[in-house]
């Protein structure tokens, strides 16, 4: 009720669907955990998958990322369109996509890495990169309104 | 065995992600808009995979071995740095100039190839421009 009455502060926001699906993804990174004793990280998998790193086999990685494209079709299939509204310009997706793909090898993960999987064991190391990378984003985000690029 | 439990465990990913609206890199920038139009949705997503994940970390610590691997292989460095912090402070330049992290950019090829390709060839490119510098 008190969630409720301060979400009416935000009507675009899709706390069910959010939660929901944030309970899925939690349960996937379970699943890649119990079954396979492994971190679900989807920057590391990613790189693994292309020869990029070491360490996983590359049978589950490969398969990983695989399935996350196959997960997503899957919900177009049984549930409807994904929304999306990508940046206007393909320029934000190569700065964007450049930048993370540097940055989540440098410092060892992503959101799922470090976000999902490293934050509920309460590791220091993950807890200070999402703090890091949330912050990060912020303060990119706000630069980029404050020159009339906001989209 | 072991790649049906990784393709089983990224196709819940891919659902949990287009359920969750973190395929929407609108709805991601909005999380970060902070100071201007504040998207809560990601706090949401963010607190029910943690849910999850705190409990499975328990049914971890008492278990032997994963159901079908002989060992579990978890990072076990504990190492705060300038790589992990500036890592992530350039991840997070990333995530907020395009509104796509990893996991949402790669499961995107399903719906929106154009974008979600051209972040993707990019984001590949920095991966292996890391591989490259690391030496």
């Amino acid at each position: 009720m008190g969630a409720a009455f301060s979400l009416a502060a935000f009507p675009d926001a899709q706390p069910v669907e959010g939660l929901i699906g944030g309970l899925l993804i939690g349960l996937a990174a379970a699943i890649m955990l119990l079954g396979n004793g492994r971190i679900a990280g989807v920057s590391g998998m990613t790189a693994r998958t292309l020869g990029l790193t070491k360490g996983t086999p590359w049978t589950i990685a490969a398969l990983f990322v695989a399935g996350l494209i196959v997960g997503a079709g899957v919900f177009m299939i049984f549930v409807g369109p994904i929304e999306a509204t990508f940046a206007p310009h393909w320029g934000w997706l190569v700065a964007g996509g450049l930048i993370t793909g540097f940055g989540t090898r440098l410092g060892s993960g992503c959101t799922s890495g470090h976000g999902v999987c490293g934050m509920s064991r309460l590791s220091p190391r993950s807890l200070i990169a999402t703090a890091t990378f949330i912050a990060a984003g912020i303060v990119t985000v706000a630069v980029v309104n404050l020159f009339g690029g906001a989209w | 065995m072991r790649g049906f439990i990784a393709l089983l465990s990224g196709t819940v990913f891919g659902f949990g992600l287009a359920l969750s609206g973190m395929m929407n890199p609108t709805r991601v920038r909005g999380f970060l808009d902070l100071f201007g139009n504040w998207d809560p949705t990601l706090a949401f997503v963010m607190g029910g995979a943690l849910v999850v994940m705190a409990v499975a970390w328990r049914v971890q610590k008492v278990m032997h071995r994963p159901v079908v691997c002989e060992e579990f292989s978890l990072p076990g460095t504990k190492l705060i740095d300038a790589k992990l912090i500036g890592g992530a402070a350039l991840f997070g330049v990333g995530w907020g100039l395009a509104g796509l992290c990893p996991g949402p950019a790669v499961a995107s090829l399903a719906s929106n190839i154009g974008p979600a390709a051209i972040f993707v060839a990019a984001m590949i490119a920095g991966m292996a421009l890391f591989r490259v510098t690391e030496r």
